[in-house]
């Protein structure tokens, strides 16, 4: 098995709080990878590192690599924009912007050079087919994004980032602003799309865990604890702190 | 005892209330005489004279009893279309600069310097554009004056700006960070972001921001009397010496004899002034709520 990211020795600063503690894990190719582990454990800060969208944060300094197939993105000829573009990211709250539910879609395309209508139609269309979100917005796609339900809108997120036909998806807690129906949806959704992307997912709640992922990451206090075959770290964690995290004992 | 100081309280707490009231009512007045003053005092000369030739006559020369006022509102919108072509642009790009990528040290020296903008008395810009913009014009286009349009709409431009900068910025400010991050998780530049995520999501305050400078342009006398060269042509060009519907009032309001038609035809221009401005304040209102509904 590939591994399309592969951390080594990464570490990270908020001014002068560590948050990651020289964590080293492998993203296999068209796999789900879940990230837990209780809040302020550095799950979401290594997610967000792994596209370098913790930049935009005033002091932040980072320690050891990311390799992105083989190359290291903190290289300085590695253009921040075509990483992003090939590694997307889904966020916590649904974000679509104030514009049109196509123009979201399209904005992606656009920014990269993308002018011509039938070309950004066709994308459009596959996009919200891919985010199984077209049957519900094909008649509307010149309706306001923030129009819909919050499900609906973080689907939208989801097409809006598949529209740059990334290679991976990271997906940071992207269920647990939504009802349980929503969540379900796009636990279906996430099923669908390991098939032909490499998948990221942080997630505070073990059963979402359990159902979607393959791989399992558990982190606490900026450290690595355990990683493996999902299966595994549930039925068998071999360090006890995971253990007493997925039992419930607590985070 | 304690009944009566209760008693004292409540009379206080009615008289502060009709005071309020009473400062509220003081504004309502103000509004309802000066537009029922001006309707009043503008309509006569304005019949005496007929509404077409009064507002499409094309000389204004009231010792020959023509009292066209063409030249004075070609010259208000061409003055303050050129102020808000010139100023908006300018005042947004420093409100994007200000609230999206200036280092905070950089950010708090260009917001005094904007807000100590807005403290300049509007005679001083008027002084300053006479004896150092006027003259400056006039050497770089190699004129007999400076005193023209382009003079006007130099100074008019600077003039808005600290209302458009300090509304634009509040408004780009205001703009959840959640928007940006998206647009830069999708591989967009930050100045990609900035031009089609925050300022389309700012777009409603943006246009407050250019309704103020029009607004502010219109209605600006005292300035541009002293730069605009205040001869009552058409303006032909951005180097005719051209007068506004502002300052036609302001030059001509001593000369004019008392009870004159002239006298009264000045307020009749100030009628005129008074609408148009309420005119365009309706109309960007209603763009503003447009661009703010979706």
């Amino acid at each position: 098995m590939e591994a399309v990211l592969r951390t080594r020795a990464l570490s990270l600063w908020y001014g002068s709080a560590q948050a990651l503690k020289g964590v080293s894990l492998d993203v296999p190719e068209n796999r789900v990878t879940a990230l837990i582990g209780p809040s302020g454990c550095g799950k979401s800060t290594f997610l967000k590192t792994l596209d370098r969208m913790t930049e935009v944060i005033p002091g932040v300094r980072v320690e050891g690599e990311i390799l992105y197939r083989g190359r290291n993105i903190f290289d300085a000829a590695v253009d921040v924009t075509t990483l992003r573009r090939q590694v997307g990211m889904v966020f916590q709250k649904p974000n679509p912007f104030p514009m049109s539910i196509y123009d979201n879609v399209a904005y992606g395309p656009r920014t990269h050079g993308i002018r011509r209508h039938g070309e950004l139609d066709a994308i459009v269309e596959k996009s919200l087919r891919q985010a199984a979100i077209w049957d519900e917005v094909k008649d509307r796609l010149k309706r306001s994004a923030l129009s819909l339900s919050g499900g609906q809108q973080q689907r939208i997120c989801i097409a809006r980032a598949l529209a740059v036909e990334p290679d991976v998806l990271l997906m940071d807690e992207a269920t647990s602003a939504l009802d349980p129906i929503s969540t379900s949806k796009i636990e279906e959704l996430i099923a669908q799309l390991r098939q032909r992307y490499t998948i990221v997912i942080v997630t505070h709640n073990m059963q979402q865990a359990v159902r979607v992922s393959d791989q399992c990451a558990f982190f606490l206090q900026g450290e690595l604890v355990e990683a493996g075959d999902t299966q595994a770290v549930f039925s068998a964690p071999r360090d006890p702190r995971t253990e007493n995290y997925i039992t419930g004992r607590f985070g | 005892m304690a009944h009566e100081k209760m008693l004292s309280r409540k009379r206080m707490e009615g008289a502060i209330k009709a005071l309020f009231f009473l400062c509220g009512l003081t504004a309502v007045g103000a509004v309802l005489f000066i537009s029922v003053y001006l309707v009043c005092a503008g309509t006569p000369a304005i019949q005496e004279i007929g509404l077409a030739r009064f507002v499409l006559g094309d000389a204004w020369n009231p010792q020959q009893e023509q009292y066209g006022i063409l030249p004075f509102l070609l010259t208000s919108v061409a003055g303050t279309g050129g102020a808000v072509l010139l100023g908006v642009p300018m005042g947004v790009l420093t409100a994007l600069f200000l609230a999206k990528t200036a280092p905070p040290r950089w950010a708090g020296a260009i917001r005094a310097a904007v807000a100590l903008l807005a403290g300049i008395p509007s005679v001083v810009y008027g002084l300053v554009g006479m004896v150092v913009l006027v003259p400056a014009v006039q050497r770089a286009f190699s004129l007999p004056s400076g005193a023209n349009l382009l003079s006007a709409v130099l100074v008019l431009s600077v003039m808005i700006l600290p209302s458009i900068v300090r509304v634009a910025e509040t408004a780009l400010r205001a703009v959840p960070r959640e928007y940006e991050e998206a647009s830069l998780a999708l591989g967009a530049t930050p100045t990609e972001t900035m031009f089609r995520v925050s300022l389309p999501a700012a777009r409603s305050g943006v246009a407050t921001a250019a309704a103020l400078g029009v607004g502010r342009a219109l209605g600006e006398a005292m300035a541009i009397i002293m730069v605009s060269g205040n001869v009552a042509n058409l303006p032909a060009g951005p180097f005719t010496a051209v007068r506004f519907l502002t300052t036609a009032i302001a030059s001509e309001m001593n000369y004019a004899p008392m009870g004159s038609l002239w006298r009264r035809a000045l307020f009749s221009i100030g009628l005129v002034l008074f609408l148009f401005i309420m005119l365009v304040n309706a109309a960007l209102h209603a763009v503003i709520r447009g661009a703010g509904e979706d």
